[in-house]
């Protein structure tokens, strides 16, 4: 095929990785599971009823937030969620 | 071709074209120079038959033209151990004669006769010629679409464009746009959210190139973008943020006027170059580079036509207050961005105010509805006055922080007012405030600019999104080189 007009490529021409997720876990029991509150209004709520049923069940729940929703994760905090957690929840409220 | 340049042989070097009178006055010169046994080399642009009477060099891909820089034929040179010694241009019959040696050079010809510009800066030729000359570290992939493919679509069909089109980045183009910057094409200038990824002044101008830009906006771009990619004004918040917001961008110093901003009549709005695709660049530069688009990881509920560009100059000429440049501490005489997280403009209509306790008091009422009526401190805003506004403060003598310690005085309001559920409006400033009495913006956190046509009574207001450290705040850059 006769070729047109070539251009540089205005992207940052990398591909994210994809990532299989983890098998679902069949049961929590035992489990550490974090409770990220991105600190919108009012997740704490929504979360203090999640760390409640998951307590019932048998779950250890450990409470982390992000300084602020506008900004993503600090990676210290991502990491301290990685090290010590097996499960993570996040939250979105308002 | 080749991007190194030719060696010109030792002697007199000649290069000339057919199509330049002069060139064609000069040739029983070349004759004579020839003939006296001199060593000359003569290099022709255009026509293979000339110059007739002396054994010439075609010079049809220009290398030896661009690689010397020739802008006017004819133009002599002397060239010893493969260096330049000597070189004049145009006929001058003393500079041709002191060159050569030969005193008797020309001697019927007038005594000097202007050249013509040289085939190697034809602005028709030149972006063609750095492309194929020039041996720059563009790094960028190469992307070939076939014959078939309409190049316009084939960029919206990729997702590289804000709904407009766009130019296409070839290389020559791109080339062109760097000469605008004295920075490396791989120099880092900021990491570009959302994909954090290193943005390089080569894909700045690729995208510049998109957008419209010139090569001199370079500089107001790299500013920008360096002003929003950093923690401070929080550009992958502002892209996520359900909030309308965009990067405003507003552009201060002498620089503005040199590269044709518009800070007059419909400064907010289309028609000028600058304006437009400044922050369109800007926009497509977060889009492509950053990957940040719309529905993904911008989710805004509505945005706002901004989005596509929003930047203007301030009228620093005509304004009665010191600039917001100078305010944020740049030094007089330099150019400046400064950006805000910001919403599209909404009028402020007064037309009877005559006083600038009246016009403040207008000013005030309409500020305090910024974002919401009962939300103070948290959001900032811009204020631009107009000329006919702005008269109101000159007359009266009213500097810049005069009308903002107004304004403030003007702003404040009683918590009762402000709290939850008060005026049956669930939103609100939490119940404990009920007592305080509470400015509508944080210390700093008004904006105040000048810019707009010269007639209409009007000002406008640009609200902003969260601010502070959850949030967004201004930042100011220094536009370099």
């Amino acid at each position: 095929m006769a070729t047109g007009l070539t251009i540089l490529d205005p992207t940052s021409e990398s591909n994210p990785s994809t990532r299989q997720l983890l098998a679902r876990p069949a049961d929590i029991k035992g489990h550490t599971i974090a409770l990220l509150d991105i600190s919108k209004p009012r997740g704490n709520v929504f979360l203090d009823r999640i760390e409640e049923l998951l307590t019932e069940r048998g779950a250890h729940v450990k409470r982390f937030a992000k300084p602020t929703f506008t900004k993503p994760a600090p990676v210290d905090l991502r990491h301290e969620i990685a090290t010590q957690c097996t499960l993570v929840i996040e939250a979105l409220a308002d | 071709m080749s991007t190194t340049a030719p060696l010109l042989p030792d002697g007199f070097v000649v290069i000339v074209k057919h199509e330049c009178a002069t060139c064609q006055m000069v040739e029983p010169v070349l004759a004579a120079i020839a003939a006296s046994g001199a060593p000359l080399t003569v290099y022709t642009q255009d026509n293979p038959d000339f110059p007739a009477s002396v054994p010439h060099i075609l010079d049809t891909t220009l290398a030896v033209s661009w690689h010397n820089d020739i802008e006017t034929v004819p133009t002599l040179l002397v060239i010893k151990d493969g260096v330049e010694t000597e070189r004049t241009f145009g006929w001058s019959q003393a500079e041709w004669q002191r060159i050569t040696g030969i005193s008797s050079l020309g001697a019927d010809l007038p005594a000097t006769r202007p050249g013509c510009g040289s085939m190697s800066v034809d602005p028709d030729r030149v972006d063609a010629l750095r492309a194929a000359f020039t041996d720059s570290p563009v790094i960028s992939r190469h992307i070939e679409f076939s014959s078939a493919e309409d190049e316009f679509e084939a960029m919206y069909a990729r997702g590289w464009t804000d709904g407009l089109p766009v130019i296409p980045p070839t290389r020559e183009r791109v080339l062109r746009m760097l000469t605008g910057t004295t920075r490396h094409p791989q120099d880092i200038v900021a990491i570009a959210p959302p994909d954090l990824v290193e943005l390089t002044v080569e894909k700045i101008a690729i995208n510049a190139v998109m957008a419209g830009c010139l090569p001199e906006y370079m500089p107001w771009v790299i500013a920008a973008l360096e002003a929003v990619c950093n923690d401070q004004f929080n550009m992958h918040g502002v892209l996520a943020t359900t909030m309308p917001v965009g990067p405003v961008i507003i552009c201060n110093g002498p620089g503005t006027r040199a590269i044709g901003m518009n800070s007059g009549i419909n400064t907010f709005g289309q028609g000028n170059r600058a304006n437009n695709t400044i922050g369109r660049a800007v926009q497509l530069t977060i889009r492509n580079v950053g990957g940040g688009r719309p529905g993904e990881v911008d989710r805004a509920t509505h945005g706002n036509p901004g989005k596509i560009s929003f930047c203007f100059a301030e009228d620093e000429e005509n304004s009665p207050f010191t600039s917001l440049a100078t305010e944020r501490g740049v030094p007089a005489g330099q150019n400046a961005v400064t950006v805000f997280a910001g919403e599209g403009p909404r009028c402020v209509v007064d037309q009877l105010a005559r006083t600038p306790e009246e016009l403040t008091a207008s000013l005030a009422a309409c500020l305090l509805t910024v974002n919401h009526p009962k939300l103070v401190i948290g959001f900032d805003a811009i204020l631009t006055l107009s000329p006919d506004h702005g008269r109101v403060y000159a007359e009266a003598g009213w500097t810049r922080e005069r009308l903002l310690a107004e304004i403030a005085e003007r702003t404040l309001r009683p918590g009762a007012d402000l709290v939850r559920g008060a005026h049956g409006m669930a939103e609100g400033a939490p119940l404990h405030l009920r007592d305080s009495t509470l400015p509508k913006f944080r210390a700093g956190g008004l904006l105040l600019t000048y810019a707009g046509g010269g007639a209409g009574l009007f000002s406008s207001i640009v609200a902003g999104w969260a601010n502070g450290a959850i949030g967004s705040d201004p930042v100011t850059r220094i536009v370099g080189s």
